[in-house]
């Protein structure tokens, strides 16, 4: 893959993302192996593997971890940090990055934890998915507008955010009792697997978003904004208000995520996800898509989300310590840039 | 800048002069107590972020106790978890201002030492409470909950609740290079009576203490072990977590937990959590201030480990192990 990657991604990254190959397995005269390689330009190939490799290794290393109950189990615990994953993926597409998403995501949580015990659980949540979208877009603004470097600014926000969160709500927790609040982790049974409605969201956000990014306008705009912001401007784009409506947009996946912690978790507690913006931005950097921005796309934060939850998941019931747990996925996540780095040496070259 | 009025160094120049004076203004504008009358004399009360709960009633505990007998109070707290550089600085000040005794809550087992030791050479009586230094010699005394001990209670109590059942115990540890964390955690396990790696021990994993990744954490351990039914937790927020995989997985653990926090105990009322251990805050600031005025004021100097008290808080008492029911607790709890 390597090897050929280059090449392959450079005529394959477009602005949609995908590789002019995308329909191979249309184009049946290809020699079997110009097919595998022009697989592996694929971005999502690698997370993809990654993670066959994962449940296949787990599958066959402990009795527990392949059926329907864990397999649910680790659809559950993928919605929060999926669902954060998804804005962050935009963010990165644009060369950005948040540091407060995680944070921001807290506050939706306790503002609509600590409004439902006293208002209807609608205008509880209305008050937390708007405090989300507006500390998303108060981001946007001093990144798109001020010109602060997006890892500064939004380390400064994860900061403000994170103490305004446990000011706000006196670093109590609000146990949540609305069925709306709550609605996102329950949901039908399939047997042993239980689907909860907050993955059904999940999906239908990582397709929308997946529209948006590769069959809008907007979409070929953040893709070129990534590859070159001089270039897009040239081209016409207003670079500064695409950027900051990425910020703005991520907000409202923040809030999503909110919503669907609420269901996962039922306590609005301050001191929660504290490292969720860092694995968000490993979900999304396993996934494929480059911190340079310009490449990668939702289908890859999705798997590289399933890889982040099932490591630990497997590693947890195989019994290895927790530390070790983290070793692997700080080892995978090099894998995944120092793969990143060699592609996108070979795009400049 | 010169250190106090109190220099008796008379061969200045003309410029240590005008700093002298300058300081003796600055004397006049230092509240009155600094200047040591018989009772009335400054403390310093240096806590850990008052973000959480427990250290904000132990601070308002020592600062409450020095305003009923009098004494002028100085307050300062590190900013985040480990923050020693704002209290080490805090410190410094307190020396500075001439405080008589300082109650710290350290941030950092080592790093405050070096500053401990500067300030207790000035003559200072220094105090720790909630969790001492290394070594614990390092500073006049220590007030803080025996976590060992509180392990032990929960241990005790989920062993006589088994009673002759067979145990598989799965264990939510936070971080066991933390000291509280691996007292309470061989508390626990002394207390049931097992040791590491007996196979009654279905599993062990580790969370940062909150709901959140004590769900995530127990929902693995469950998958892998459907047959936990004895669960330690390091605090009330993992038990909670903890309890809706169990729900989810229709599971019947014995949760048990060690804090004593309002929110922890309602939980032990409505069933969420078998048994938790109360600790006291309040006893600590209020132990760790009348013994600096008692050093101060006729010079016996405290000294060793004092623990301010466990309390085992339970609907479901066991014989053989003392414990309060949860309307004791919620009458004597810490934080919301």
């Amino acid at each position: 893959m390597t090897v050929q990657g280059p090449e392959l991604h450079r005529a394959g990254v477009g602005l949609t993302g995908e590789p002019e190959g995308a329909g191979v397995s249309a184009t049946p005269s290809l020699q079997f192996g110009r097919r595998v390689r022009r697989l592996f330009a694929y971005p999502t190939t690698g997370p993809l593997v990654a993670l066959v490799v994962i449940f296949v290794v787990f599958s066959a290393g402990t009795s527990t971890f392949l059926n329907a109950g864990n397999m649910s189990l680790i659809a559950q615990q993928s919605v929060v940090i999926g669902t954060l994953a998804l804005g962050q993926t935009l963010i990165i597409l644009v060369s950005g990055i948040d540091l407060a998403d995680g944070a921001i995501m807290v506050l939706g949580t306790v503002v609509a934890g600590s409004y439902a015990s006293h208002a209807s659980p609608l205008i509880a949540m209305a008050l937390g998915l708007l405090a989300c979208v507006g500390a998303a877009a108060a981001n946007g603004v001093v990144i798109a507008w001020f010109r602060l470097p997006p890892f500064i600014a939004t380390l400064g926000m994860y900061t403000i955010i994170a103490a305004g969160a446990r000011l706000y709500t006196d670093s109590r927790s609000f146990p949540i009792d609305s069925d709306l609040l709550s609605a996102l982790g329950s949901g039908p049974d399939l047997g042993a697997f239980t689907a909860t409605y907050g993955m059904i969201l999940w999906v239908v956000l990582t397709l929308v978003l997946g529209y948006a990014l590769n069959e809008t306008a907007w979409g070929v705009r953040v893709y070129a904004i990534g590859n070159s912001p001089a270039a897009a401007r040239l081209n016409g784009v207003n670079v500064t208000r695409v950027v900051f409506s990425v910020y703005a947009v991520a907000g409202v996946f923040y809030a999503f995520a909110a919503w669907q912690a609420l269901g996962r978790t039922p306590i609005a507690d301050p001191s929660g996800y504290q490292i969720a913006n860092l694995d968000s931005i490993t979900a999304v950097v396993i996934g494929g898509t480059s911190l340079f921005g310009g490449r990668g796309g939702v289908a890859g934060t999705f798997i590289g989300t399933l890889i982040v939850v099932a490591l630990k998941n497997g590693l947890t019931q195989a019994g290895i310590d927790s530390l070790y747990q983290e070793i692997a996925t700080g080892v995978l996540v090099m894998l995944a840039v120092g793969a990143d780095q060699y592609l996108g040496r070979g795009q400049r070259a | 800048m010169p250190k106090g009025p109190h220099s008796q160094d008379h061969r200045w120049g003309n410029r240590a002069a005008l700093t002298l004076a300058a300081a003796m203004a600055f004397a006049a504008i230092l509240p009155a107590a600094t200047r040591a009358e018989d009772k009335k004399f400054l403390i310093g009360v240096v806590e850990l972020q008052l973000a959480n709960p427990f250290f904000g009633k132990l601070e308002k505990a020592a600062v409450d106790t020095a305003k009923k007998n009098g004494l002028e109070v100085m307050t300062a707290e590190a900013k985040t978890a480990g923050d020693s550089a704002t209290q080490i600085a805090a410190v410094e000040n307190m020396i500075n201002r001439g405080v008589k005794g300082i109650t710290l809550d350290p941030a950092n087992a080592t790093a405050l030492v070096p500053i401990v030791k500067k300030a207790r050479d000035a003559g200072i009586v220094v105090v720790t409470t909630n969790t001492s230094l290394q070594p614990r010699e390092a500073a006049d005394a220590a007030y803080e909950t025996d976590n060992f001990q509180a392990g032990v209670l929960i241990g005790q109590w989920a062993k006589a609740t088994m009673g002759s059942k067979p145990a598989h115990i799965a264990l939510l540890d936070y971080d066991l290079s933390d000291k509280t964390s691996k007292a309470r955690h061989d508390g626990f396990l002394k207390g049931f009576g097992v040791g590491e790696g007996d196979p009654q021990i279905a599993g062990s994993a580790l969370n940062m203490g909150n709901a959140e990744t004590g769900q995530t954490a127990m929902e693995n351990l469950l998958s892998a072990h459907p047959d936990i039914n004895v669960l330690y937790t390091i605090n009330e927020p993992a038990a909670q977590g903890a309890h809706f995989a169990i729900k989810k997985a229709k599971r019947d653990v014995l949760v048990t937990s060690i804090d004593g926090s309002c929110s922890g105990v309602r939980s032990v009322a409505d069933g969420t959590i078998g048994a938790t251990v109360m600790q006291f805050p309040d006893r600590m600031g209020q132990m760790a201030v009348e013994a600096i005025i008692k050093a101060v004021s006729d010079g016996a100097k405290p000294s060793g480990f004092h623990n301010t008290g466990t309390v085992l808080i339970t609907d479901h008492p066991a014989p053989g192990v003392d414990s309060k029911d949860s309307k004791w607790g919620l009458e004597n709890c810490w934080g919301a």
